[in-house]
């Protein structure tokens, strides 16, 4: 069972912004991101709150639309389709199949309460590609298991504990065999002991090869398993590097600000 | 007594290590004994409400009420199937109304101005009549319109369509939409917006989402009062009397009117009432358990399982965290 799947373009990033920019009313959040994302790179995205690190990842998406600027996943552009200098909205239908190949893991979870642990995992699989129920519950019970939770398959969200609703939440996205993660802040709800045990599984997923993009708080995970650190600070980026570099050596006065503080 | 003591007890934390020798809350506690508050005015004032009841039976024992009349009258055929026809339109004006208002409470949450200003229009208008003119409005449709011309598909005479039936439906499930859409629509706000973002991230289609995620955990908020908006249908439904549908109302005035038991008839028609509604909330129950589940708090039991409980417990009465009143 491969989690991943290669790249069509080797040589295209799997994310490519170009100046973008976006503002919720009067408040700019994001002035104008550059940044490129590698196939099979863990790219973290680090910065105080409020700097505009979830609004750019849930941009990547199409869960917010960007007001200026370029954004690529995989050599396509999100949200839109250009033909000479003219952009087309897209329709929903083909929004929602972009967002097929991208995985979306919340800070809250946001399982379907209404569904067990298995039904979570084949929902989209079952609804969205039409695989046979059978066939997903196979998947959903492997994949469940990949991350630890076999015997909680039916299981009700409401009697699992943070960290396994977490995880539980990785295997839903998981399931639509994604080949970009988005990760927003996946460990910020949890219990200091919980932590541990979903960063385990997001870095089993690092391991396979996952493209992954994460927003996190903490600074350990970005050192040992990211391959990229952006540090953004009111929605630009202020520095970026590898994690070591960044992390260690800072070069920013407001990165080592931020770095004193959360360090 | 002393088990009951001992069960109260906290329970021992995991971790302690199952040696021997006294570990601490090993200790047996001593209960108190204490002499309880006596609550008089409890005493008074149930002794007040049981005469004022003890009176009301009285006064009905001793009332000019044939009860023989009423004990004929409970199966009688009519009564049955005046029943039958409240039950009937009960169910589908609840159904029209249900259906129509969760499409209206989608229109009027939706972005397409059109769609929501209708939707308000529709809210504004039925929830701002009386069901008893919009009925009248119904059964009087043929005043206006002569004929139903529905191009090559169908044409009638008003008169024969407009039947007391279909002007019963119609003067109560359109109303009863109006009612549902506003309950409905507070049903779908409560659905957390990380739902919908979650299915979305997922690929689902807004429809898709609605249907799969949103509606039924809206339910949960939705079943509640829609059981209330049931029953109070089934007694809303007694109005189209008035139309000449012969449902269980009409069937005990048309009956009184030959043999002149009026009070006699009121109470068969109220006790077939009671029985509906109580069938009815019963039925409400087990739906509320339906939707509740995978919901954070524990399903409250079922009747048969409280008394099956309660059997269980008379025997083994050492049971931890049981509800006791």
């Amino acid at each position: 069972m491969s989690l991943t799947k290669e790249p069509t373009r080797p040589t295209e990033p799997m994310v490519r912004a170009e100046r973008v920019h976006k503002s919720f009313g009067p408040v700019r959040v994001l002035r104008g991101i550059d940044l490129e994302v590698r196939a099979g790179e863990v790219f973290c995205l680090v910065g105080p709150s409020g700097s505009g690190k979830s609004t750019f990842l849930r941009c990547i998406n199409h869960l917010e639309k960007i007001d200026a600027g370029r954004l690529y996943v995989d050599g396509r552009l999100v949200g839109y389709r250009q033909r000479g200098d003219t952009l087309y909205e897209m329709r929903e239908r083909e929004v929602a199949e972009q967002r097929r190949d991208i995985g979306m893991v919340f800070q809250r979870f946001n399982l379907f309460p209404h569904m067990t642990a298995a039904e979570n995992v084949m929902e989209a699989p079952v609804q969205v590609k039409g695989v046979r129920r059978a066939q997903a519950r196979e998947r959903a019970e492997a994949l469940l298991a990949r991350v630890g939770l076999a015997d909680r398959m039916d299981n009700y969200p409401a009697q699992l504990s943070g960290g396994q609703q977490q995880r539980v939440a990785i295997a839903r996205a998981l399931a639509m065999d994604p080949k970009l993660m988005l990760f927003d802040e996946p460990t910020s709800a949890l219990d200091p002991e919980l932590v541990g045990e979903v960063l385990d599984v997001m870095r089993g997923l690092a391991e396979d090869g996952m493209t992954m993009i994460v927003v996190t708080h903490e600074m350990g995970f970005a050192r040992e398993v990211g391959d990229s650190l952006v540090f953004m600070d009111d929605g630009a980026v202020v520095e970026s590097g590898h994690p070591r570099e960044v992390l260690n050596d800072p070069k920013h006065p407001r990165t080592r600000a931020f770095l004193s503080k959360v360090l | 007594m002393a088990e009951a003591t001992e069960s109260a007890e906290p329970v021992e934390p995991a971790r302690a290590t199952k040696g021997t020798g006294p570990r601490p809350g090993d200790e047996l506690p001593v209960p108190i004994k204490a002499v309880p508050v006596r609550h008089y005015g409890r005493w008074v004032g149930a002794g007040f409400v049981l005469v004022a009841l003890a009176l009301l039976v009285w006064a009905f024992a001793g009332a000019d009420v044939n009860w023989g009349v009423v004990g004929d009258f409970l199966d009688h055929d009519t009564i049955v199937e005046g029943a039958a026809k409240t039950l009937w339109i009960t169910l589908l004006a609840m159904l029209l109304g249900v259906v129509l208002g969760v499409v209206l409470a989608v229109m009027r949450l939706s972005s397409n101005p059109v769609l929501s200003s209708v939707a308000w229009g529709y809210i504004w208008f039925f929830r701002g009549t009386p069901v008893l003119v919009q009925l009248f409005l119904w059964y009087n449709l043929s005043f206006v319109f002569d004929t139903v011309n529905l191009g090559p598909i169908y044409k009638n005479e008003m008169n024969d369509v407009m039947t007391p039936f279909l002007a019963a439906l119609l003067g109560l499930g359109l109303n009863e939409a109006a009612y549902m859409a506003e309950i409905a629509r507070a049903g779908i706000l409560s659905v957390d917006q990380g739902q919908t973002e979650a299915a979305h991230a997922l690929g689902m289609s807004s429809a898709k989402t609605t249907r799969r995620i949103v509606l039924p955990q809206a339910m949960r908020v939705i079943i509640p009062p829609t059981g209330n908006e049931f029953i109070n249908m089934l007694k809303t439904s007694s109005l189209v009397y008035a139309i000449q549908y012969d449902e269980l109302f009409r069937a005990g005035t048309t009956i009184s009117a030959r043999n002149l038991a009026v009070m006699e008839m009121l109470i068969v028609v109220t006790v077939w009432y009671l029985l509906l509604t109580t069938v009815f909330s019963i039925g409400q129950y087990y739906l509320e358990r339906h939707y509740a589940r995978g919901s954070n708090r524990p399903l409250p039991d079922t009747p048969l399982q409280r008394v099956r409980a309660h059997l269980v417990s008379l025997r083994s009465p050492s049971q931890v965290g049981g509800t006791s009143v």
